[in-house]
């Protein structure tokens, strides 16, 4: 059929019968449910951030926004790796402790004791969590085992060897302190207030450029694309989010010395957001896992190698969580020997779930953990500035997490019965 | 067992025998020949010397009772089983197909009842799963999605309204649509319909019917299997009969009508049409 691959990309293609202009309300609704299914999600946080300054005016100063970011990049990024698994309608237990060894082996290599150079004990660290998650991925594969079991003993397995880690260093009462500059920096370092609009600026741009060039691309080569105003909505969006950012981050957030910037937190999450974003959608690999996730058979017989996918998204899964941990031990200062793994990547999956990532496989993308792993920030962060109880910020945070759960599956509903 | 045999009825007489990958005489001008394929799941014989001949740009309808062996042949001609004996024929020269890609990688394309689509991916992502266009490394979407375009529009599929619709939101219809044009794109040129019209209503059937005649006339040999022998007389060249694993009788369209078809169905043989000679049984 070779008629058919030649058949010359031009601006003459008349488009696929039936596909006429479209009322205005019927683009936006279309916009509104296919740009990520992320408008409820948005409402909500937007409730949640009224509510909270509403009820104290501290929540939306800059200090305490720049917190909220730091205090949901564990979620955020835990969220991010736990995505490539649950696109594929799998789950990693383990992803928390797996952090916390991550992390401690940076602390370790790093100590006074051993002095390893950071360039190479923290890509370590990182690299400890790509193995463990390659080798429960493995695990999963090889032997067709759920996902669930295998991460579940990798959970208690992990804390054991966590705890066997510590126990190594000597009598230190369970807890390691960081003794490295830049591992403890990772999270309390900020860039100058200069360098901080270079990179939202430069990223913003980078962004909008890729989103023009996109649409630019569709439009000259005849090809149905998004209104010229809608696009100009969205990069203006990004930019108006951006410069609010920095101005945020640059303003002072100490009362007794100048504390400004934005913290190295936040362009790691968003570099993993970027690179993970890139991966899943621009190329065959990203495919190939959203291909897996919906019908695992039908990516087989179209010629996939689904055992070589499955575990490439669990070594990602693993990079991300090795990046996580060491954020976790810079903000903590140290890891303990009570660090809630556990808890923690309950949180990751509540994230993705929240964003809108289906638990079912198929459905889901990285920003939804960065929304999501904010929510959880919010309303952990808005509960302790308003004085509820521990009691009271689990209940909530269930109920968003089921609300989310609600409003996803009715919109799945709908969705599918459009037809 | 020795009937009367027209002589549009094909019969290769030594088929099984032929051996090498010498050019079979009888399958001459046929794009597929099965010549004494037999397959044993242990001691279960499910298909007996079947010889099968799928001209080019013909529908061919196989039918038969359920358990009659159809499937089982299909996957044979598909590569997912290999035959216990026998040989297949491929524009004449013999082929061995030990896996799907074999199959594949002939031109043979078989769309079971289940399509293997993914609900979650739109339309052109489902057209290209697995040999997906790149530039530079990146999925190069425009290029996919125009010639997806294209391709429907040759194939004369109208109803869908945009190519980056999701496949769960298709009618079963659109999906089967899909699920072939996605065969026609990977160079096929003979199609297998594992009963694409079973779960489809009216006007859907007529879509898909339609859809098989255009695979047809682009020179695609179709070999459609169905219960329904309304969309059969509708819309084949050919019929094939099965029945306890034996095939027993194919000949053009003209040969049969739906009694005799039926009774061929049920019982293996009809007083109405002759039989194919199989020789040595």
């Amino acid at each position: 059929m070779s008629t058919l691959q030649d058949a010359s990309p031009g601006p003459s293609a008349t488009p696929t019968a039936g596909l006429g202009p479209v009322s205005l309300a019927k683009q936006i609704r279309r916009l509104w449910q296919g740009e990520s299914g992320l408008g409820p999600i948005l409402i909500g946080l937007a409730a949640l951030i009224i509510y909270f300054q509403v009820r104290t005016s501290v929540f939306l100063s800059a200090g305490n926004i720049t917190n909220l970011l730091i205090q949901s990049t564990i979620f955020i990024l835990l969220g991010m790796a736990e995505i490539w698994l649950l696109l594929m309608g799998d789950i990693d237990l383990s992803l928390g402790y797996s952090a916390g060894i991550g992390g401690a082996v940076a602390v370790i290599l790093t100590s006074a004791k051993y002095n390893w150079p950071w360039v190479v004990a923290l890509p370590l660290g990182v690299l400890f969590c790509v193995g463990v998650s390659a080798l429960l991925g493995t695990l999963v594969i090889r032997l067709r085992l759920p996902s669930f079991i295998v991460t579940l003993a990798g959970q208690i397995g992990l804390l054991g060897v966590l705890l066997f880690l510590i126990n190594t260093q000597g009598n230190t009462g369970g807890s390691l302190p960081v003794q490295n500059g830049i591992l403890n920096d990772l999270v309390n370092g900020d860039l100058t207030p200069l360098a901080t609009w270079l990179v939202i600026l430069g990223s913003v741009g980078l962004l909008g450029w890729t989103i023009l060039r996109s649409e630019r691309r569709r439009r000259n080569a005849g090809l149905e694309s998004k209104p010229l105003w809608w696009t100009i909505v969205k990069v203006s969006a990004l930019l108006i989010t951006g410069v609010a950012l920095a101005l945020v981050f640059n303003t002072n957030r100490s009362t007794f010395t100048d504390l400004n910037g934005m913290p190295f937190a936040i362009p790691i999450d968003a570099a993993v957001l970027g690179v993970g974003t890139f991966i899943l959608t621009k190329t065959r690999a990203g495919r190939y896992i959203y291909a897996i996730g919906g019908n695992v058979e039908a990516a087989r017989r179209a010629g996939i190698n689904v055992n070589r996918y499955r575990l490439l998204a669990f070594a990602i899964s693993g990079f991300i969580t090795g990046v996580a941990g060491l954020l976790y031990v810079s903000r903590l200062g140290g890891i303990s020997s009570g660090i809630e793994g556990g808890q923690y990547v309950l949180y990751a999956v509540a994230a993705g779930v929240i964003g809108g990532t289906s638990l079912f496989g198929g459905r889901g993308k990285m920003i939804h953990a960065v929304v999501g792993g904010i929510v959880i920030g919010t309303i952990a962060n808005g509960m302790a500035l308003i004085n509820v109880s521990a009691a009271g910020l689990y209940m909530v945070t269930a109920l968003v997490l089921l609300a989310a759960v609600v409003v996803d599956s009715v919109a799945r509903r709908s969705s599918s019965s459009t037809n | 067992m020795t009937s009367p045999e027209p002589p549009e009825n094909t019969s290769p007489k030594n088929g099984r025998s032929a051996g090498g990958s010498e050019v079979d005489v009888a399958s001459r001008g046929q794009l597929l020949s099965l010549r004494g394929i037999t397959k044993n799941f242990g001691p279960v014989q499910a298909l007996q010397h079947v010889d099968l001949d799928v001209p080019e740009g013909k529908v061919t309808a196989l039918i038969g009772d359920n358990g009659a062996g159809k499937s089982v042949l299909i996957k044979t001609i598909s590569g997912i089983y290999p035959p216990s004996s026998g040989q297949i024929l491929w524009r004449g020269r013999e082929v061995h197909a030990h896996a799907p890609r074999d199959a594949t990688e002939l031109g043979i394309a078989t769309v079971y009842q289940d399509l293997a689509l993914c609900d979650n991916l739109d339309i052109v992502q489902n057209m290209y799963l697995g040999r997906e266009e790149t530039r530079v490394g990146q999925l190069d979407e425009i290029k996919m999605e125009l010639a997806t375009k294209e391709l429907l529009k040759d194939l004369a599929v109208s109803t869908v309204k945009s190519v980056r619709q999701l496949v769960g939101s298709l009618s079963g219809g659109q999906r089967q649509a899909i699920a072939v044009a996605r065969a026609v794109m990977r160079d096929s040129q003979l199609v297998i319909m594992d009963e694409p019209t079973a779960a489809l209503g009216v006007s859907q059937t007529a879509q898909v019917l339609e859809l098989v005649r255009t695979l047809a006339a682009r020179g695609i040999a179709v070999i459609l299997i169905s219960h329904n022998l309304n969309d059969v007389f509708g819309v084949a060249d050919r019929i094939a009969v099965m029945h306890l694993g034996t095939l027993v009788s194919q000949g053009p369209i003209g040969n049969y009508d739906t009694a005799s078809a039926v009774e061929m169905i049920t019982t293996g043989a009809s007083s109405r049409v002759p039989t194919t000679v199989l020789d040595g049984d």
